[in-house]
């Protein structure tokens, strides 16, 4: 399909390798990430995602590869990077002794905002971020959901084209982790954004689009709703019945693959791909007059999927 | 690199390590110059300021690491470098921010001593009877050992991740460079080549400025030593290997 409008891509990723030692953290990815995309980086822990991240925001150098941003090379124009990008990394570090205000000074200063300018932009940062009660103390005194709300406002206070979060929620509580969503989701707009994680329902959370890596390898890179469709999964189905049922009958029934018992009389039946078991599970019942207490369709939950993905290429 | 130099210091400030440091030094330097007699200005009966000059090295080899240990050590263990490497700052705004902030904290705690000066110079027999150049001179030395102490500081820093590591390698090397080469060239295997090995030390240096003989040679090997020593920090940091 010809462009009809000219794409501006904002993150390229050109066949990256990046070697430590004799390990290889990242093998041979590409991708590309257009403007005004958000992005979910998936991958088990020592998938690759960080060091992806590094490299994208010129923190360490790849091996092997290349990777544009907004039109600059990570390597040959390191500084013009820096300045369109936001960064978080991961485990969020700050200057802990400094203030609140004091730091997102330091670093506004650092992108050559001075003066009123740099004043009114620390204030619509502390705004934004949720800071305004916790403005005037201490980072070092201040809950890790406000650490992070400073590390996220740190890496926005240049209004940066590309906004790069390395696993921005992690270590947080579930009311902070909605809180840190609503906000990363309310400061992304009209902005390029890569995050990383390992929690699935954050994806669903936030993005549109969802990049799986493991062991430094891409297995997935497709739009959330697709996602499922495109990995033919199993559906299974849980289904309890009043009374003993034989688990060769079950097994038995045209479209099952497996069949498992879960309890005395609940099982897990497992169909072929795009089969939906139930109403063959419902005659079964009905013709054996046996009373149905239970039958429900097993959500192909994007955990599944980030399992099946993930644990293809172990052994 | 200003605003480097400026979150650094704001740092040592608000850490009150500055206020240690200069406190230390002080009470350490005014012990030394006025109370105890063995090196007291008083008790010698001359008015110089040799004390100053000559035990204040030795104070600086303890206090110099202390101030630089934590400037990239630190960085490290908490991550925080990689916020700042993630900025669009060079390198050498790091390097060369971190070490003028060490660096104008050591001015800090040298300047105050001006008063020793003026108190000595009064209390001389004539009034005023003092080398004044020996003088300028020796703060010039002072100083320029102050920035090759703190660079070799910085290099320790910027090897290591453990501050305590930082110190006691900053700490050595500094006494390497003071009087190592001076008490090595003193081996008895050197032949004709003790007066090399005897350059390349501190001491030589220090105390040809301390005649109030301004050298530029001298002047050349502070500032090449101290520029070699930011050089090979900004190739650890370039390195990102850590």
């Amino acid at each position: 399909m010809a462009a009809k409008y000219f794409i501006l891509m904002s993150l390229q990723v050109k066949n990256l390798t990046k070697v430590y030692g004799f390990q290889k953290a990242v093998n041979n990815i590409s991708f590309e990430v257009h403007e005004g995309e958000i992005v979910g980086f998936l991958g088990p822990n020592g998938a690759g995602k960080s060091t992806t991240m590094k490299i994208a925001t010129s923190y360490i150098p790849p091996t092997e590869g290349q990777v544009i941003v907004g039109g600059f090379d990570v390597v040959d124009q390191p500084m013009e990077v820096k300045r369109i990008i936001g960064y978080l990394p991961e485990h969020n570090p700050l200057y802990l002794d400094m203030y609140v205000h004091e730091y997102l000074r330091f670093v506004g200063r650092l992108y050559g905002m001075r003066g009123t300018a740099l004043k009114a932009r620390v204030n619509d940062m502390v705004e934004l971020c949720g800071l305004t009660i916790e403005q005037n103390k201490r980072i070092e005194t201040l809950s890790k959901g406000y650490r992070q709300r400073v590390g996220l406002a740190q890496a926005l206070i240049h209004d940066p084209a590309v906004l790069i979060l390395d696993e921005p929620t992690s270590g947080l509580d579930p009311n902070q982790l909605v809180e840190i969503r609503k906000l990363i989701k309310e400061i992304s707009k009209n902005k390029t954004v890569v995050f990383s994680t390992h929690i699935m329902q954050e994806v669903s959370a936030l993005c549109h689009r969802v990049i799986v890596i493991n062991k430094g390898e891409i297995v997935a890179d497709d739009q959330l709703s697709s996602l499922a469709k495109n990995h033919r999964m199993e559906s299974s189905v849980i289904v309890e019945f009043e009374g003993s049922v034989s688990l060769e009958n079950l097994r038995g029934l045209p479209g099952v693959k497996s069949a498992e018992v879960l309890d005395s009389s609940k099982f897990r039946i497992t169909g072929h791909h795009g089969v939906d078991l139930r109403p063959e599970i419902f005659r079964f019942a009905a013709d054996n007059n046996l009373s149905l207490l239970g039958l429900k369709l097993e959500e192909n939950s994007l955990e599944n999927i980030f399992r099946e993905l993930t644990s293809m290429q172990e052994g | 690199m200003i605003q480097v130099i400026a979150k650094e210091f704001n740092a040592f400030l608000n850490s009150l390590i500055a206020y240690v440091v200069i406190g230390v030094f002080l009470s350490g330097m005014g012990l030394l110059m006025w109370v105890f007699p063995e090196t007291s200005v008083l008790e010698y009966g001359y008015a110089t300021m040799d004390t100053l000059f000559s035990l204040g090295p030795y104070v600086f080899i303890f206090l110099i690491p202390a101030i630089t240990m934590r400037s990239f050590a630190e960085e490290k263990k908490s991550g925080t470098m990689e916020l700042l490497l993630t900025k669009p700052l060079a390198d050498w705004d790091i390097v060369l921010g971190k070490f003028f902030a060490c660096f104008l904290l050591v001015l800090f705690a040298l300047i105050p001593t001006i008063i020793y000066y003026f108190s000595i110079s009064a209390l001389g027999n004539p009034v005023g009877n003092m080398d004044t150049p020996g003088v300028v001179g020796s703060y010039i030395g002072l100083a320029l050992l102050g920035a090759l102490f703190c660079s070799i500081g910085i290099v320790s820093s910027s090897i290591t991740s453990n501050q305590i590591i930082a110190f006691i390698l900053a700490a050595f090397f500094c006494f390497i460079f003071f009087t190592g080469f001076e008490s090595i060239a003193t081996l008895n295997i050197w032949s004709a080549n003790v007066l090399v090995i005897k350059q390349l030390g501190i001491v030589y240096h220090y105390e040809a400025l301390s005649k109030g003989l301004i050298d530029s040679r001298d002047v050349i090997y502070f500032l090449s030593v101290t520029t070699m020593m930011l050089l090979i920090s900004k190739t650890i940091l370039s390195s990102r290997s850590w």
